[in-house]
């Protein structure tokens, strides 16, 4: 276990490095931070990697079952899929708004770091690793999307109101903020819906019933019909742009408080404390 | 040797002073070869754009050269040096060297980073080579100025955002839409200015032009022109659906373009966005239209805002430009003090050698009956005794080149005049010693 909590720390220092580099990057303008940010940032996801192989070894199940273990792989979801879409665009400023969004993760998760719980015979199904990979996945696609939304809608108003901040040099085109607002839907709502899905087989192996409208259900069923209403404006009504962007910040929102609020302020099947109970 | 710099710019000068000093390019040879027939002058180059006359020249003596090349500006052009004296300005030493990478890197122009001054400089430079009036220390002086102002150019943002009207909006067209490459420009009106911004887009990809005016052959012309489609004026509204970019710059009094019937566009459009940009002076579009949804409209002023905010931007982008010159002054210093510390240590070993063989040989006359051994130790003996003499002057003169002030200027002059050395001359030092940096 201590290898784990080493490789969470460096994983940590990591994200914390690549942050400060591409703020740097972005409100200092000094483009060779950015680059140099990005590369520590890939080597945070190696050793994020690692964090969560070594989890898994020690603890025997896939490592989603406390909060800490679902922030981290939360972050470690994010982190990827902005690297993806770093790769193709060459957004240091989307760096700067995700590195951020991971490390606050990454912070709250080693706060809240709970005994390695015993694991609810419930939990112990092969659906179980595909419904939370398929979810996370879905829901890191999800806040690239509200966070390129942010700043589409950032610099709309620049552009609206013909007074530009010293970001609106380094952002990208509207265009481009636009379709990433597009492909990350169009890959994050089959990512979603096949998450719900197969997370109602798990359930039904597990406690016998496909849905048992528990908040968490209700809310995730409440996302997906926001994102479901989002996919549908843009592909046969022609939304794009400012309200495509709202509609992406207020899906993200709801996929937060699915994933936080809902343990917080309700129990039910779903959280932390029920799957610690066993 | 000093470097030295004289001239007026449109920082000092108005344009009547400046249109007078001018230099025809066509006639430089004449007043180069004056420039160099100036006692105080080595090297000399002469810079004349319209926005500034400047000389480069280097000089033992920088005080004197100043106040010849003064008089030679005036005098060159009929005019007394009373005339000229408010509106000069003089550099030398490490100023001077800052004053021209400045200049080059296009960081003391009227529009900081345009990149026209570069060239101006280099065909001066080209005028002096063609003409031999620069030697050594210009000429490596020039091709650092050239890099320094490359690199300004490559590592700042200095010359990124645009500055005239109609590059401004390309740059915002660029904003929203990204790539350029397929969309559609509609001209209504057709009003030079109008006609440039078109030019602008069309060189900046974009693909289709669609022109309309109230009389059509007039709108045929100018679709001509951009190998475009000339709309009728009664059917443009129904047309404008098909533009992402619209110049409007027509003569009419009132409004021509109102929200509603751009509600209605944009709606036929499936809300892809639209870029407005009304140049006609009174406006031809409805200020309101920037209210719908995904439509951006910029009217002349609004383009002159985005102009100053990038002038702004630029003046952030030159501090960068300036450290890096600080930078590159620092190691063009170094270079031009081992100029001068190199042939002072070669003609102090040469001038110890001279006075060593000179007394060995009187020595030798009253001592006849020496053999070869005795004769190799006589000689030996005495190379030692100055090698051991000049150690350490010599080391502490190599020292002081090394160090960052480049204060070896003091050591320099003094061996040369405590050993009574000959000032070195500019053909000496091309030998050998051109084998620092690029």
């Amino acid at each position: 276990m201590s290898t784990n909590i080493l490789l969470y720390k460096i994983t940590l220092l990591l994200y914390f490095a690549s942050t400060v580099l591409y703020l740097i990057d972005v409100i200092g303008r000094r483009t060779e931070t950015g680059k140099i940010g990005r590369w520590i940032l890939v080597g945070g996801l190696v050793t994020h990697c690692a964090t969560v192989a070594t989890r898994y070894v020690a603890t025997g199940h896939t490592p989603v079952v406390n909060l800490h273990e679902s922030l981290s792989f939360f972050a470690l979801a994010i982190v990827a899929i902005f690297l993806i879409f770093d790769f193709r665009y060459r957004l240091t400023i989307l760096g700067a708004f995700s590195c951020p969004l991971a490390l606050i993760m990454m912070i709250i998760g080693a706060a809240a770091t709970t005994p390695s719980p015993t694991i609810n015979p419930a939990l112990e199904s092969w659906w179980f690793p595909v419904h939370v990979l398929l979810a996370f996945t879905g829901d890191a696609v999800f806040a690239v999307a509200a966070i390129a939304g942010v700043m589409y809608l950032m610099q709309e108003r620049m552009l609206k109101s013909k007074r530009f901040s010293a970001l609106y040099y380094r952002m990208p085109s509207l265009d481009i903020l636009d379709s990433i607002n597009y492909k990350c839907l169009t890959f994050g709502f089959p990512l979603m819906t096949m998450g719900i899905i197969s997370g109602a087989i798990w359930a039904h192996s597990a406690w016998g019933g496909y849905w048992r409208w528990d908040p968490k259900e209700t809310w995730a069923l409440i996302t997906w019909f926001i994102y479901a209403a989002l996919l549908h404006a843009r592909l046969s009504v022609g939304w794009r742009g400012r309200r495509a962007a709202i509609l992406a910040i207020v899906g993200f929102l709801c996929v937060l408080f699915t994933f936080l609020g809902v343990n917080f302020l309700l129990s039910d099947l779903h959280s932390f404390r029920t799957m610690q109970g066993g | 040797m000093n470097i030295i710099v004289v001239g007026l710019s449109h920082k000092t000068a108005p344009v009547e002073i400046r249109e007078r000093v001018a230099f025809a390019p066509t006639a430089m040879e004449e007043p180069l070869q004056q420039l160099l027939g100036l006692s105080a002058i080595a090297e000399g180059i002469i810079v004349s754009t319209c926005n500034r006359v400047e000389f480069y020249a280097t000089s033992r003596d920088p005080d004197a050269a100043i106040s010849q090349l003064k008089r030679f500006m005036a005098s060159y052009h009929q005019l007394t040096p009373e005339e000229l004296e408010t509106h000069l300005y003089d550099y030398q030493g490490e100023e001077a060297i800052r004053h021209v990478f400045r200049v080059s890197a296009s960081l003391d122009s009227m529009v900081i980073g345009e990149p026209q001054i570069l060239g101006q400089i280099k065909t001066a430079y080209g005028y002096a080579t063609e003409f031999k009036t620069v030697g050594l220390i210009l000429n490596r002086f020039l091709h650092k100025a050239f890099s320094v102002a490359k690199r300004v150019r490559t590592e700042t943002n200095i010359a990124g955002n645009a500055v005239s009207v109609s590059f401004a909006a390309v740059e915002l067209a660029r904003k929203i839409f990204g790539q350029l490459e397929g969309k559609t420009v509609m001209l209504i009106g057709a009003g030079e200015m109008c006609e440039l911004a078109a030019r602008h887009f069309v060189n900046n990809g974009i693909s289709q032009v669609l022109v309309t005016n109230r009389t059509f052959a007039r709108a045929e012309k100018l679709a001509n022109e951009f190998t475009g489609l000339p709309i009728p004026f009664e059917d443009y509204i129904e047309q404008l659906y098909r533009a992402d970019i619209v110049l409007a710059s027509t003569g009419a009094p009132n409004f021509i373009l109102d929200r509603p019937q751009v509600e209605g566009i944009i709606k036929r459009r499936k809300h892809k966005p639209m870029f407005f940009i009304d140049i006609a002076v009174p406006r031809d579009i409805d200020p309101k239209v920037n209210d719908v949804d995904n439509v951006y409209l910029y009217d002349v002023d609004d383009l002159q805002g985005v102009v100053q905010a990038n002038l702004k931007e630029r003046q952030k982008e030159s501090r960068k430009a300036e450290a890096i010159i600080d930078q590159e002054i620092g190691t063009f210093h170094s270079w031009l003090a081992t100029l001068e510390v190199k042939p002072t240590i070669v003609s102090l070993r040469q001038k110890f050698e001279q006075i060593r063989r000179g007394e060995v040989e009187k020595s030798l006359k009253n001592l006849k009956d020496l053999d070869a051994k005795q004769l190799k130790s006589i000689e030996s003996l005495t190379s030692a005794i100055i090698n051991k003499i000049l150690h350490q002057p010599i080391s502490a003169l190599k020292q002081t080149n090394n160090s960052e002030e480049g204060g070896n200027d003091n050591y320099v002059d003094a061996v040369r005049t405590l050993f009574n050395l000959e000032p070195p001359r500019a053909e000496d030092e091309l030998i050998d010693l051109d084998d620092g940096d690029a």
